[in-house]
C-alpha cells in the first residue's frame, strides 16, 4: 500500500519532470534566436564603425577639426560644417522642444478625447514615419520662399524641427502617461489649477522621458542629409557664420541665423562623391565623427533615464 | 433639518447631501438619494460592502469627478454657514477643494521633498513668505504627529518615508491648508496595524478643530473612532445614526447582517 503510493508519487514526478524539460526548450530556443539577433545587430554595427575608424585614421587630429574644407584632401577638415551642425541643433532644439512639449501636455492634460483629438494623434503618429526628404520639400516651399527665410542656418534648424517634433510629442504624452492618476489626484485634491497641475507635476516627473525623446530626436536630427539638400545647403563653404556670442554688447547676436551653412552628413555626402580617393578617406573620418556623436546622445539619453527611474518609483 | 437638529439638540451640521444622485460617464448610477448630514468637529464613518458607492459619495464632496468627463451629479451638497451648495455648475471645483481637503487610500505623496510637499497645498494659494510656510509646514507636521520623525530630514525625498509616515505626510499636506473638512478614503488599508493605530489616534485629536468624514472597509475602525456610521448598500444609505446605536442597537435588518458578519 505504502509503495504504492510511493511508486505513484515517483510515477508522476517523472511525468511533471519530463513536461518542465520540454516546456523549458521553449525558453532556451528563444532565447538564444534573440542573442543571436542582439549579437549580429551589433556585429554588424561595430564593424561598420570600426570600418569608418580604420578608413578615417589618418585625419583623426585636431587640424581635422579645426580647418576648413579644401582642395586638398590633407589640408581639408570640418570646421564649417561641424560649427554648421551646432548651430542648426540649437535653432532645432529650441523650436522643437518647447512646441513639442506644450503639444504634449495639451493632448494629454487638456484635449478633450473626441474624433478630434483621435485624428490629431493618428497625424502626430503618422508625421513620425513621414519621408524626411519630403519634409525637406515642405520646407523649401514653406520656410524658404513662402516665408521669405532663404537658405539659412534657421531654414534647415526648423525643418528638421519639423522632423523632431513628433518624437517629442509621442515622448512626452508617453511619459505623462506614466504618471499615476493618484498623483494627479492628490494635486487636485490641494486645489491646484490645470495648468498649476501641468506646471508644478505633470512636466517635473515626465522630465526624464520628455528629455529621452528630445536627445533621441536630436540624434536623429544630426544624421539627417536629405532635407537639408532639398532646402538647398551649401556643400562647400569656408567661412564661419557670424559668432552667436560677442566680447562687445549686446553679446548675443542672431545674425548667424541667417547665414548660409552646411552640415556633417552634407560634408560627407560631398567627399564620398569626388573621385580622388584621399577626400574618401575624409568622409570616413566623418562618418565615425558623426556615429560617435549619436553613440554618445543615444548613451546620455539612456543614462538619464536609468538615473530618473531610479529616482522616481510610483 | 430641524428634526434632525432636535433629534441631536447640541450637534451642528456642517455639512449635508439632499437628494443626492451620482451617475459615471458609463451610464451607472452609483448613488441613489443619499441623504446625510456631517456634523461639525465629529467623525462621520461610511462602511458597506465593495461596490456600495461610499468611496464614490466622499469624491462628490471635493467634486474629484469633475476631473473625469461624463460623470453625473444631481442633487446637492449643502455646505454650512454658508449655504453654498458644492456641486452646483457655478461653484469653481477649485474653490471646494480649498475648503475641504482630502487623504487616499494608497499613500500618495509627490515625488519631492517632505517639506515641499506639505507647503504645496499653501504654495497654490500663493503664499511665497519663507517665515509662514515654515510655520505652517511646521505646524502641519506637529498636527499629523509627524515632526519629531521627519524635523532634521525636512529636505529628503518623500518616498523615503514608511507607508504610515507617508501616509501622516499626506494628512499633513491635507491639513496646512486649514480645511473646514477633512475627507479620507480608506486611509489606513495599505497600512500595517501599528501605522493604522497611529493615524487612528491622529484622528480623534483632529476633530477638536475640523469636521472628519471617513470611506473605512474595517468596521472595528468605524466602531473605534467615528462618532456617527452610515451604512450603505448598492448605492443607497441604509442607515444612519450615532456609530454605538448603530452597532449596538441597528434599526435595519440588513445593517444589522452587515455589522455581524452574516454578509459582505
Amino acid at each position: 500500500m505504502v509503495n504504492d503510493k510511493k511508486a505513484e508519487i515517483e510515477n508522476n514526478l517523472t511525468r511533471i519532470r519530463s513536461l518542465i524539460t520540454k516546456h523549458k526548450r521553449h525558453d532556451h530556443i528563444f532565447a538564444g534566436v534573440g542573442m543571436f539577433i542582439i549579437i549580429s545587430l551589433t556585429i554588424t554595427l561595430l564593424v561598420l564603425f570600426l570600418d569608418l575608424v580604420f578608413d578615417g585614421y589618418p585625419r583623426f587630429n585636431l587640424d581635422f577639426l579645426t580647418n576648413f574644407p579644401s582642395r586638398r584632401a590633407t589640408a581639408a577638415g570640418i570646421l564649417s560644417a561641424w560649427v554648421g551642425s551646432a548651430l542648426v541643433l540649437i535653432v532645432t532644439f529650441f523650436a522643437a522642444v518647447p512646441l513639442g512639449i506644450a503639444a504634449g501636455v495639451y493632448l494629454e492634460e487638456y484635449a478633450k478625447k473626441n474624433w478630434f483629438s483621435d485624428l490629431i494623434e493618428i497625424n502626430v503618429t503618422n508625421l513620425a514615419g513621414v519621408p524626411s526628404i519630403i519634409y525637406g520639400l515642405l520646407a523649401l516651399g514653406l520656410f524658404v520662399y513662402g516665408f521669405g527665410l532663404g537658405q539659412t542656418i534657421l531654414t534647415a534648424g526648423l525643418t528638421l524641427a519639423l522632423l523632431m517634433l513628433p518624437i517629442v510629442i509621442v515622448a512626452t504624452r508617453e511619459a505623462i502617461r506614466a504618471i499615476p492618476i493618484h498623483i494627479r489626484e492628490a494635486a487636485y485634491a490641494v486645489g491646484a489649477t490645470k495648468w498649476q497641475v501641468s506646471l508644478h507635476h505633470v512636466i517635473q516627473y515626465s522630465y526624464g522621458g520628455i528629455l529621452t525623446g528630445v536627445i533621441i530626436g536630436m540624434a536623429r536630427a544630426i544624421g539627417e542629409t536629405a532635407p537639408v539638400i532639398t532646402i538647398g545647403a551649401l556643400t562647400f563653404i569656408a567661412f564661419l557664420p557670424p559668432s552667436p556670442v560677442g566680447l562687445e554688447p549686446p553679446f548675443i547676436n542672431f545674425e548667424w541665423l541667417e547665414a548660409g551653412f552646411t552640415v556633417l552628413p552634407i560634408q560627407m555626402f560631398n567627399w564620398i562623391s569626388r573621385p580622388q580617393m584621399a577626400f574618401h578617406v575624409n568622409a570616413a573620418a566623418t562618418g565615425a565623427i558623426i556615429i560617435l556623436l549619436t553613440l554618445l546622445m543615444n548613451g546620455l539619453a539612456i543614462k538619464i533615464r536609468y538615473n530618473i527611474r531610479k529616482k522616481i518609483k510610483w | 433639518m430641524v428634526d434632525k437638529k432636535r433629534k441631536h439638540p447640541k450637534e451642528i451640521i456642517k455639512a449635508e447631501s439632499n437628494a443626492l444622485n451620482f451617475s459615471y460617464a458609463d451610464g451607472t448610477q452609483a448613488l441613489k438619494n443619499i441623504n446625510l448630514p456631517v456634523y461639525e468637529n465629529k467623525i462621520t464613518a461610511l462602511i458597506g460592502p465593495s461596490g456600495c458607492g461610499k468611496s464614490t459619495f466622499l469624491r462628490c464632496f471635493n467634486r474629484m469627478h469633475d476631473l473625469y468627463p461624463g460623470n453625473k451629479y444631481d442633487g446637492e451638497i449643502i455646505l454650512h454657514p454658508d449655504n453654498t451648495n458644492i456641486l452646483d455648475k457655478r461653484v469653481d471645483p477649485i474653490e471646494v477643494r480649498m475648503r475641504i481637503s482630502m487623504v487616499f487610500q494608497k499613500p500618495n505623496p509627490f515625488p519631492k521633498s517632505i517639506y515641499e510637499n506639505v507647503a504645496y497645498g499653501l504654495r497654490v494659494r500663493g503664499e511665497k513668505n519663507k517665515r509662514v510656510l515654515d510655520d505652517k509646514v511646521e505646524e502641519a507636521l506637529k498636527g499629523a504627529s509627524l515632526w519629531d520623525e521627519v524635523k532634521k530630514r525636512l529636505h529628503d525625498l518623500a518616498f523615503n518615508l514608511s507607508g504610515g509616515q507617508q501616509q501622516r505626510l499626506c494628512i499633513a499636506r491635507a491639513l496646512a491648508t486649514d480645511p473646514e473638512i477633512m475627507l479620507f478614503d480608506e486611509p489606513t488599508s495599505a497600512l500595517d496595524p501599528i501605522a493604522t493605530m497611529n493615524i487612528e489616534e491622529l484622528m480623534a485629536g483632529l476633530k477638536e478643530k475640523l469636521s472628519i468624514l471617513i470611506v473605512t472597509h474595517n468596521m472595528q475602525q468605524a466602531a473605534r473612532i467615528s462618532d456617527y456610521t452610515a451604512y450603505m448598500y448598492l448605492g443607497e444609505l441604509v442607515e444612519h445614526d450615532k456609530t454605538n446605536k448603530v452597532f449596538t442597537n441597528p434599526r435595519k435588518k440588513e445593517t444589522e447582517d452587515y455589522i455581524t458578519g452574516k454578509f459582505g
